[in-house]
């Protein structure tokens, strides 16, 4: 088995339905995703996911010197950032791509597939 | 010593994919069952001449290669080398079926041509590892440096290994999809060949369009009830049998109208017309569809059916790429349906189809153009369209064609027009 991150991006802004257009969206892909991890469970693909909170939130922190720095916001500038991952376990990539293709009709995002190096 | 290098040229076309394929399963690692394999055609390059070349040369690289790589496994004595050298060792049947179709050349095909590696490298790759060309070859034929080809496919092999592409067939129910991507590589690899992009090349490169067939004909063998692959195989035959009338002696493109039909290649005609007469058959008989390559090589076929250019039923070509226009609704198909409109409803019908289509970017689509207008009188107009198509078109022999056809236009009614020098 390989295990891989599928990786959801999403915009930097969010509304108070989060990325999605309205209040009903948000809870129909919340409740298709939860519904996806669910048979991710059952299908003994699941390792671990959780959506991450607003990118305004991070924190960057560089320890390499004598004392941390400590910054305000993300590592990247960028339009669009990491919304939320899954990370699963499968035993090959046409079978990883076809649970990242549930998992994005789910969630409603576009999701990338990366293999971790250890197999 | 010519006649074991003869064999090694043709055992290596034969047998290059069927090696390396049979050492992919065994390994799971392309990138070290190539290398098995080039080795072990070093090793008969050096042998064969001495020893004359064995009854089987086809097994003999194949244990030979096999050999190798248990040499290194127990060399490199991996952690699990001896799991793998037990599987090297034991393992002389096919392993399971996996797909529709348990061949591994298949597979191979279908590894190099995954979606997810990007489409120049699935070009790269199948060429390399199923086409047993070298780096060198396929760069030169698709005019990227060389270094970079080189790249282009180390990373597909590293993606291949790191993210698991699966070594395998695809399900009976995901096979549509995956041939179509192995089909459209195969056809890339074929018109490259026939209508060569690079200036400083030869305009026609018969090597790929060969390549592209023998692959072709790999692919048809191995899934001989794929319309669409029998589709593109007879496509393929019928558009390089007409290639020997394809240029002039002076190395300008001969248009299809201005061809000798007797130069045609009369046994690749006959069995690209078989391939549609069966598929028309099978269509008839309601094993699916016609897809896009089943109607191009049905075009073909009427194109090749014809002695003579005014006994060509335009009637019937016209209606085929109404049936395309429906798989296809690309504004290129529109183009090419308004060529042959041209033929059945005139000049001027045509143009105004043409007219209409955003392709201002595709040389094709100018070269119609200035060919319409031309053939309506409208000299200085085609002139205009031909030097549109010349600033577009790479292809030497094209080129040679575009030019003699727009200075043969009438002169322009302006004052710019120099007499002859005499």
């Amino acid at each position: 088995m390989t295990r891989y991150l599928m990786a959801v991006y999403g915009p930097a802004e969010r509304n108070e339905f989060g990325t999605y257009a309205s209040q009903e969206e948000m809870d129909e892909a919340m409740a298709a995703t939860g519904a996806f991890n669910e048979s991710l469970r059952e299908r003994g693909h699941w390792v671990f996911a959780d959506g991450l909170g607003p990118v305004s939130n991070a924190t960057v922190v560089d320890g390499q010197g004598s004392a941390p720095v400590v910054t305000d916001g993300p590592y990247l500038e960028s339009k669009e950032y990491l919304g939320g991952f899954w990370i699963i376990e499968a035993p090959d990539l046409d079978v990883a791509l076809a649970l990242a293709a549930e998992g994005s009709r789910a969630c409603r995002g576009k999701v990338e597939v990366r293999p971790f190096e250890a197999p | 010593m010519t006649e074991a290098a003869d064999a090694i040229t043709r055992v290596h076309r034969e047998e290059w994919a069927r090696v390396v394929a049979t050492l992919a399963r065994r390994l799971g690692d392309l990138d070290v069952a190539e290398e098995m394999a080039a080795e072990a055609f070093a090793i008969a390059v050096e042998r064969w001449p001495r020893d004359g070349v064995p009854p089987n040369p086809g097994a003999w690289l194949t244990t030979t290669a096999n050999r190798r790589a248990i040499d290194r496994l127990r060399r490199e004595s991996r952690r699990d080398d001896k799991e793998q050298e037990a599987r090297m060792l034991y393992d002389d049947v096919p392993a399971e079926p996996l797909g529709v179709i348990d061949d591994d050349r298949l597979r191979l095909v279908f590894t190099c041509c995954h979606p997810a590696l990007a489409p120049e490298a699935r070009v790269a790759l199948t060429l390399r590892m199923v086409g047993g060309l070298t780096v060198p070859e396929i760069a030169r034929a698709f005019l990227v440096p060389e270094a970079t080809l080189g790249q282009r496919i180390t990373r597909a092999k590293a993606k291949i290994k790191a993210a698991r592409i699966p070594y395998r067939v695809p399900a009976a129910e995901d096979l549509p999809a995956r041939v179509s991507g192995v089909l459209a590589v195969l056809y890339l690899v074929f018109n490259e060949g026939y209508l060569a992009s690079d200036p400083d090349q030869d305009p026609v490169r018969s090597d790929l369009t060969g390549e592209a067939i023998r692959l072709t004909r790999l692919v048809h063998a191995l899934l001989p009830y794929d319309g669409e692959v029998a589709g593109l195989l007879a496509l393929m035959l019928l558009t390089e049998a007409r290639r020997p009338a394809r240029l002039s002696a002076d190395g300008e493109l001969v248009v299809l109208a201005e061809q000798d039909r007797g130069a045609w290649d009369p046994a690749l005609v006959a069995e690209g017309q078989a391939l549609v007469r069966e598929r028309l058959a099978a269509v008839a008989a309601g094993q699916g569809r016609p897809g896009r390559y089943q109607i191009l090589a049905a075009i073909n076929a009427v194109h090749t059916s014809a002695r003579d250019i005014r006994d060509t039923d335009w009637g019937q070509v016209v209606a085929l790429y109404d049936q395309l226009v429906r798989v296809d609704p690309s504004p290129i198909v529109a183009l090419n349906r308004a060529v042959a409109v041209a033929e059945l409803d005139g000049p001027e019908v045509a143009l105004a189809l043409v007219d209409r289509l955003d392709l201002a970017g595709y040389h094709a689509f100018h070269v119609t153009r200035a060919d319409l207008l031309r053939r309506l009188g409208r000299s200085a107009d085609a002139r205009a369209a031909y030097d549109s198509a010349l600033a577009l078109a790479g292809n030497s022999a094209e080129v040679a064609h575009l030019t003699r056809r727009r200075d043969q236009l009438a002169p322009a009614a302006g004052t710019d027009h120099q007499p002859p020098a005499t």
